[in-house]
């Protein structure tokens, strides 16, 4: 934590918001049904278009005829995928410094052949939503049915087809690393556990589905978008290169966005088509995925099968650890993230809290006929985490000690850092023994140990369940920029003065609800020393902010918000120099404290901001002779001594399990996770607990089914199941700070915590339950049935 | 044909957030795109229109209902308030208060049917005395951002709040 100019630390200055559970401005405005989401946006001469989707998982389109469906009431226009490719050029999903990674150039709408249930290879625009879907069941199509690649277990045997010939098979990535000498290790060892982990596809369920309003205004060559998405820029730096258009050209504007974690952050076929039809027609075109649409081409998440063992001494020690990780990823990468990152990031955070050296780890990503997978929220975090703390808890029972004492043992000590982890990630400070201290007195871990004991003698069935993480946050350019894809990981903010003495701040980070324009809001206020009602932030907005990467992979606050720090430092030293000259004071010996430059020493007021608004732009011919002021700074930060601010955490799980039905109650829920700086407790609680229910549901509810065919079998919100209130437990959340040196503000990301941690916590948790029947969970989602399964019940 | 055709349009008229409304509404057009696509009630939020996920969900006649599971034409006569009618009325002005400062909302779409549903449970404050009762409440409203807690929260406090009679203590905490 520095010092500012005025020799305080930002926690000691005046008036500063940093650290309060301040609410969030934007927030009334939500709270009375005035938020403008996409759909909300109104434009005259809209077309709405809806899209024809495959019915089969893999097949051929021999005959297209869409001669009725343009004849439909209220039909503007019937686009097939090769007319649409005239517009727009198809993109390849692959990353440079992923070596190997393969995948096949990808239309926005499929030509010739379509390879999962949901892709668009059709769209119908029409007045109304509802007369496109009119029309669309007027379209004349044949198929010719392809063999479709389904299980990611059987997708590369030379037996099952290739789904793109061109690339021979259907591996798309493999990664191996091996780090010390695994297997001396496991043969010294005392005790090898081992277990294979499956994870079912799940998708992010984005409450608001995704949306897209694309207007081209042919009279000024201008392309304005409105979309629920998280990465402004990004977007108009990909529908320039596909659709032939220069930067200044396209305007991409997110407002509010209903809900995105990682989902509104790749680029659609169903979106680059909305925008290509409206750049066809000179028109607005609207799209506006329903919930069915959502399921089938939302882009999924974590459909892996982890085999692992863990090798550990007589007294509790790991001493190495083995992995294969095999993951289905849908028939292309997805573009421009790709899709072998979740892999990657298995393989780099497996085993991440500890201090083992002997490490290897094989992962491979197959191609199959489903939907699309790619980069959700915590991306590999909850994999990695499972397979590790799953053979951690094993280890200990067969070793017969205490979980929560094995890991005390094992974690790398605070005091250890700098220093890389076994995978060779660098890791700046951590502080598992913290948080495993912290975790222990917060819960009562020995008083929760007694009552479990006592039910069991009864006959009610509970577990406790731990699991420790480490998470990614504040990315640099190592992660996506290295590999080629211009995906930006710098961040910026420009702040104004206005004569009222309020500023207006605009960053390059996205607000979708976790609070980003709020912190803003409170970062500026601090720095620039004006009360926190009088700033207003501009965020969302490709032609009103600063160039940057948006939100993802936990980077608001670490990055985003540094850069507001700075640019408000900025404003606040041009404002000091120009009342210095004004007042005849040492700019040195001023302040600017709740609006009003004050002496520094006393705090006595000597000019409100509103004055000084007043004297520079309504009267700069006062000013003294050679004073100019400029009442606006920018400042971009990007961290650069570290790849990644690596955060940490653990979280625990008290569930009750019925040993008749096979349901699991979870009875209480908890965290402590260190995020660096907390900059409002209130917004990064309620990010973690919303994170931790997320995690949740992947571990009991949520699984995209797919039958042998490649079909879709639960495409409704009735069928998949969410978490909802009345299955979820309380959740205590709690933090440990060890802030970044990185940065000035120090604080490194959390939103990614929650998910990363919850869904071992609570497996962990049931195994604990059904540990007098020595039977075993491991795969996800745990449903009653998976219960009974494990029970021999059925 | 033409008496078949799914566009055919019947006039309704209802009370819409104390205002007397008319139109003519398409037979298969359900009541959240006629509040949205007609009077512009963007505070109504579709979120799966298959009646599960309650962002939908507004008051017809005093009661919580899925306006994505009732037809346009179907309003006809009743007295329906959206999250709009119940700002300006200031009959949740301390829910939302309340939501405010215990950030019960991230990004706000499931928000206006969560105080939607939070009202007609808070129309009894007793049987809102209890976090399970209040989660068995809103057990039909998807929140995929906040976890619920903060929810169960800022809706316990309302109740507490409204059964001593200090029905402004959330805007006290918020100012
Ligand atoms: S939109 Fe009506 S319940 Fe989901
Ligand atoms: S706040 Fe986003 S869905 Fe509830």
């Amino acid at each position: 934590m520095s010092a500012d100019p005025g020799g305080l630390t930002f926690l000691d200055r005046p008036n500063s918001y940093i650290g309060r559970s301040v609410p969030r401005p934007n927030a009334r405005r939500l709270l009375e049904g005035r938020g403008v989401y996409v759909d909300d946006v109104a434009v005259a001469r809209l077309g709405h278009v809806a899209f024809l989707r495959s019915p089969h998982a893999h097949a051929r389109i021999v005959a297209l005829d869409t001669a009725d469906a343009k004849a439909m009431p209220g039909v503007i226009a019937v686009v097939t995928g090769a007319e649409l490719a005239e517009v727009c050029t198809p993109w390849v999903g692959v990353l440079g410094h992923f070596k190997g990674l393969r995948s096949a150039p990808q239309h926005a709408l499929a030509i010739d052949r379509v390879t999962w249930v949901g892709e668009p290879f059709c769209a119908v625009v029409a007045h109304s939503r509802a007369e496109a879907e009119d029309a669309l069941a007027a379209i004349m199509v044949e198929f010719d049915p392809l063999p479709a690649v389904v299980d990611m277990e059987t997708a590369l045997d030379p037996a099952t087809p290739a789904i793109h010939a061109e690339l021979g098979d259907n591996l798309a990535f493999e990664r191996v690393l091996d780090v010390g000498d695994v297997d001396a290790a496991f043969r010294d060892a005392a005790l090898v556990v081992e277990e294979t982990f499956q994870f079912g596809r799940h998708t992010g369920v984005c409450l608001e589905p995704r949306a897209i309003l694309a207007d081209w205004a042919a009279a000024d060559g201008m392309l304005t978008v409105h979309h629920s998405f998280q990465a402004p820029h990004m977007m108009q730096d990909i529908l320039c290169k596909h659709l032939s258009l220069a930067e200044g050209a396209v305007r991409v504007i997110c407002k509010d966005v209903g809900g995105s974690f990682g989902i509104k952050v790749h680029i659609y076929p169903d979106e680059m088509a909305t925008c290509a039809l409206a750049l066809m027609l000179k028109r607005p075109v609207k799209f506006v995925a329903d919930r069915l649409e959502s399921f089938q081409s939302d882009i999924h998440a974590r459909d892996h099968r982890v085999t692992a063992r863990m090798a550990f001494s007589a007294e509790g020690d790991i001493l190495a650890l083995d992995m294969d990780d095999l993951t289905g990823i849908g028939p292309y990468s997805v573009y421009p993230r790709t899709s072998a990152v979740e892999a990657n990031q298995v393989v780099n955070l497996t085993g991440g809290p500890y201090r083992h050296q002997h490490y290897r780890a094989r992962a491979r990503v197959v191609l199959q006929n489903k939907a699309p997978t790619c980069q959700y929220r915590a991306v590999g975090h909850p994999i990695a985490t499972m397979v590790a703390e799953g053979l951690v808890d094993l280890g200990a029972a067969r070793l017969g000690l205490d979980p929560l004492a094995v890991r005390e043992r094992n974690v790398i000590p605070d005091d250890a850092y700098p220093c890389a982890g076994v995978s060779g990630i660098k890791l700046e400070k951590l502080s598992h023994q913290a948080a495993l201290a912290k975790l222990k007195a917060m819960m009562d871990y020995d008083g929760l140990r007694a009552e479990q004991a006592n039910l069991r003698q009864r006959g009610i069935h509970r577990g406790i369940g731990l699991a420790a993480f480490i998470e990614i946050t504040n990315p640099s350019a190592a992660f996506y920029g290295v590999g080629g894809a211009r995906i930006s990981s710098q961040d910026g903010c420009t702040i104004r003065l206005d004569p009222q003495g309020g500023v207006v701040a605009s960053v390059s980070v996205t607000e979708q609800g976790q609070g980003t324009e709020g912190i803003i809001a409170q970062i500026v206020a601090t720095a620039t020393g004006v009360p926190m009602d009088k700033v207003r932030v501009i965020s969302g907005d490709t032609q009103a902010t600063p160039y940057g990467g948006g939100t993802w992979a936990s980077r608001g606050a670490g990055i985003g918000g540094e850069a507001a720090w700075q640019a408000g430092k900025a404003l606040r030293g041009n404002v000091l120099a120009v009342a210095g000259a004004i007042l005849q004071a040492d700019p040195g010996s001023l302040d600017v404290r709740d609006g009003a430059v004050v002496d520094a020493g006393t705090g006595t007021e000597r000019m409100p901001l509103a004055e000084l608004g007043r004297i520079v732009y309504f009267r700069p011919d006062t000013l003294p002779p050679g004073v100019q002021p400029e009442f606006v700074a920018t400042r971009h930060y990007v961290p650069k001594d570290y790849p990644f601010a690596f955060t940490n955490g653990v979280q625990a799980s008290y569930v009750e399990v019925d040993t008749e039905t096979g349901f699991v109650r979870l009875l209480k829920h908890w965290c402590v996770e260190d995020c660096g700086t907390v900059l409002n407790p209130l917004l990064v609680d309620e990010q973690i607990r919303g994170g931790i229910v997320q995690g949740i549901g992947g571990a009991l509810f949520e699984h995209c089914l797919y039958d042998s065919e490649g079909q879709l079998l639960n495409g409704s919100m009735a069928d998949y199941l969410v978490p909802m209130a009345g299955e979820m437990p309380d959740i205590a959340v709690a933090h440990v700070v060890s802030a970044t040196a990185s940065s000035e503000i120090g604080a490194k990301g959390a939103g990614e915590a929650g998910t990363a941690g919850a869904p071992a916590a609570v497996v962990n948790a049931i195994n604990d339950a059904l540990r007098p029947f020595e039977a075993r969970v491991s795969r996800q989602p745990v449903t009653p049935e998976v219960v009974l399964e494990a029970l021999g019940l059925i | 044909m033409a008496s078949e055709c799914p566009d055919r349009a019947h006039a309704v008229a209802f009370t819409l957030n104390g205002e007397t409304v008319r139109a003519h509404v398409p037979a298969r057009m359900h009541l959240g795109d006629l509040l949205r696509q007609s009077f512009g009630l963007t505070g109504v939020h579709l979120g799966c229109e298959h009646g599960v996920c309650g962002a939908c969900t507004i008051l017809v006649d005093g009661r919580a209902v899925r306006s994505c599971l009732m037809l346009g034409v179907q309003a006809d006569g009743a007295t329906v308030e959206t999250v709009e009618g119940l700002t300006e009325s200031g009959r949740i002005r301390d829910l939302q208060d309340a939501f405010h400062v215990r950030n019960a909302l991230q990004c706000g779409y499931c928000t206006p049917g969560m105080l939607v549903t939070a009202a007609e449970l808070l129309d009894d404050a007793d049987a809102a005395a209890s976090r399970e009762a209040i989660r068995a409440a809103i057990a039909g409203n998807y929140c995929r951002c906040t976890g619920y807690h903060a929810i169960v929260d800022a809706i316990a406090s309302t109740a507490e709040a409204r059964r001593q009679g200090r029905p402004n203590a959330g805007r006290e905490a918020a100012e």
